[in-house]
């Protein structure tokens, strides 16, 4: 239960800590065996991200050659705009844009304020609406899905934005709640006491204690947020018929109606989906570990 | 003296609540509100819809278990089951498996590691529309990937997801590749394993095996549970890649239970007959988590058990 206690960083440092003295770097015979091994499992899973981007930079012709090419000669960099060109993906990375913001502030917002509740404020039921709150994590989301369509459908929000994002500002999703609860678990009570002393009701001390001493909670859940957002399928495909409205990910399906023998044309707008999140991946890989070793402690 | 107790601490107090009561309420209401509007009403809401016949644009009508009765004498229904039983039952211990195989390989003590960890990640981040359309490339009879090496193999013309046989197998082999999500929490489950014991293991003098077996894996198994327990609900639900990649065929044998389900609300507008269905899977995920829990008592091994 400790581990449960410290904060992300600090159960860092105290890991690298950890693996530095836990046993001595394995050298010899069987670095070379292990390294062999890790590399074949590396190569498996790298190649259809190879093939991805390999393919999405060859010529029509060179995408029906077998055995295949893995270096395109010559590199079609067209092959980018031409797909953009093609089906307004601007358009579709504008509304995915809207709702990944919208969304992820409603999810912060809300999923923070339940989980300050929930970790430094007494009230009656308090452990039984947590557990409340957690059981929702396991509920298929199929069992709410036709009733909460023909609510927005009688809302008049079929085509719009707003059924994927007014639900995350009403909560923000349980298992945010969960980390956002897991992580001011960890901030000292004294601060809360020392604040209310000094006159500070709950709101200001949600707002201005908790909330800066909680960033790297906020930023891992941001970040999961986007990818979420991004990623997501088919709430958009319910929502959005309009292709007008659509997001990146229905509109990268669209792309594959039209264009579904230009292959190379559809790896290069998979790769354009792709790239983003790479890139996020590279800046805030530190909140990917902390969020995974936040996430990862739900099992304990 | 009477029984006079100690004063309580000075605190406001409007109505039955203190202040600090009342605040947590407000703290809690979006979710609540949430709660209320997007899961229990719901919820309530297609237990009723399932017991009507009702297709939007008409007015529904009470029809009773009718719509039950008709799922199961509903061939496709049966086999949407067994399609998603399949995934469920062979895809996910074996996905497990694999990210905890992956996990324990990168949890090694050696140098340049991380570059390991981040190559084993990456490929779980691709959006899953991108994810399909890919490997609809990779199974390509003719130009794919899949193909080109099996037939250095001597292994020719698979038709993978053409074939009924093949294409769950394939769905599932394809899963493999984003093991990356499971795999960084079963390695935070494998880091957050106390090094003294392993060291206590060294002085008694056992070898890697034992310490994997006696230590290792008893002390992994909250983290697989847990995994265990999100993985299979989430398969129950597989949809995107069965809707892209191969539309429920060939001959529905990728017809799953969402994608029978989809297609009975959003293409037939069967409003009735998918809430049903959509009760039908809660109650078996719900059992099947029920049961899951009730059996966690036996393999599932909690720190706190040593001290207790």
């Amino acid at each position: 239960m400790l581990s449960t206690n410290s904060n992300p960083q600090l159960l860092n440092s105290e890991l690298a800590v950890r693996s530095r003295t836990r046993r001595r770097a394995i050298d010899g015979a069987w670095a070379i065996f292990w390294y062999i091994i890790l590399s074949l499992i590396a190569l498996c899973l790298a190649l259809p991200l190879v093939w991805l981007v390999s393919t999405s930079l060859k010529t029509g012709a060179q995408t029906f050659v077998m055995p295949p090419i893995w270096i395109p000669d010559p590199f079609v960099w067209e092959n980018y705009p031409e797909a953009f060109r093609a089906v307004p993906f601007g358009k579709y990375f504008w509304n995915t844009a809207q709702i990944v913001v919208f969304a992820t502030m409603g999810t912060l917002f809300t999923a923070s304020m339940a989980a300050f509740a929930f970790a430094r404020l007494r009230f009656p039921y308090r452990e039984q609406i947590f557990l409340l709150v957690l059981s929702t994590i396991m509920l298929p989301s199929i069992v709410t899905l036709i009733p909460t369509f023909i609510v927005f459908r009688w809302l008049k929000w079929i085509n719009t934005l707003l059924p994927l994002i007014v639900p995350l500002w009403m909560g923000g999703g349980a298992f945010n709640v969960f980390l956002f609860r897991q992580f001011f678990m960890t901030i000292p009570y004294d601060l809360d006491e020392a604040a209310r002393i000094d006159g500070a009701s709950s709101y200001r001390i949600y707002w201005s204690v908790i909330l800066p001493l909680s960033k790297p909670v906020v930023a891992t859940i941001a970040v999961f947020s986007f990818i979420h957002h991004w990623n997501d399928f088919f709430q958009p495909l319910i929502y959005l018929q309009n292709p007008q409205k659509w997001t990146m990910a229905i509109g990268l399906l669209g792309f594959k109606d039209l264009y579904s023998t230009s292959w190379n044309l559809m790896m290069a707008a998979s790769t354009a989906m792709l790239l983003p999140l790479l890139v996020l991946f590279f800046f805030a890989q530190r909140y990917f570990v902390g969020g995974i070793q936040m996430s990862g402690l739900a099992g304990r | 003296m009477t029984n006079q107790t100690i004063p309580p601490k000075p605190k406001r107090r409007r109505g039955l609540l203190t202040t600090e009561a009342r605040d947590a309420y407000i703290f809690i209401l979006p979710w609540v509100l949430g709660f209320l509007a997007f899961t229990a009403g719901p919820m309530l809401a297609s237990l009723y819809i399932s017991f009507t016949r009702w297709e939007i644009v008409t007015p529904s009508k009470w029809v009773g278990l009718q719509q039950f009765g008709k799922l199961f004498n509903d061939d496709r229904f049966w086999l949407s089951l067994y399609n998603t039983s399949y995934y469920v039952f062979l895809g996910v211990p074996l996905h497990l498996l694999m990210a905890l195989l992956a996990a324990l390989a990168i949890n090694l003590n050696l140098r340049g590691i991380r570059i390991y960890r981040t190559l084993f990640y990456v490929p779980s981040l691709t959006p899953v529309v991108a994810n399909s359309i890919l490997w609809v490339w990779i199974f390509h009879p003719q130009w794919g990937l899949a193909n080109s090496f099996l037939s250095r193999l001597g292994i020719e013309g698979l038709y993978w997801l053409q074939d009924p046989r093949l294409a769950k197998p394939a769905l599932i082999i394809m899963s493999f590749w984003s093991i990356g999500g499971q795999m960084v929490i079963l390695l935070a489950g494998l880091k957050g394993i106390p090094m003294a014991l392993y060291e206590a293991a060294d002085i008694d003098g056992a070898n890697t095996w034992q310490r994997f077996w006696r230590i290792t894996l008893p002390l992994l198994t909250p983290a697989l549970f847990f995994n265990f327990i999100i993985a299979i609900i989430g398969a129950f639900q597989i949809f995107t890649q069965a809707y892209i990649m191969t539309d429920g065929g060939p001959n529905y044998s990728t017809l799953f239970y969402l994608l029978y389900l989809y297609r009975a609300a959003f293409e037939n507008f069967r409003m009735g007959y998918a809430s049903a269905m959509a009760w039908v899977l809660f109650v078996i995920v719900l059992i099947f988590t029920l049961i899951q829990f009730r059996l966690s008592d036996r393999w599932v091994f909690y720190e706190g058990d040593l001290r207790n």
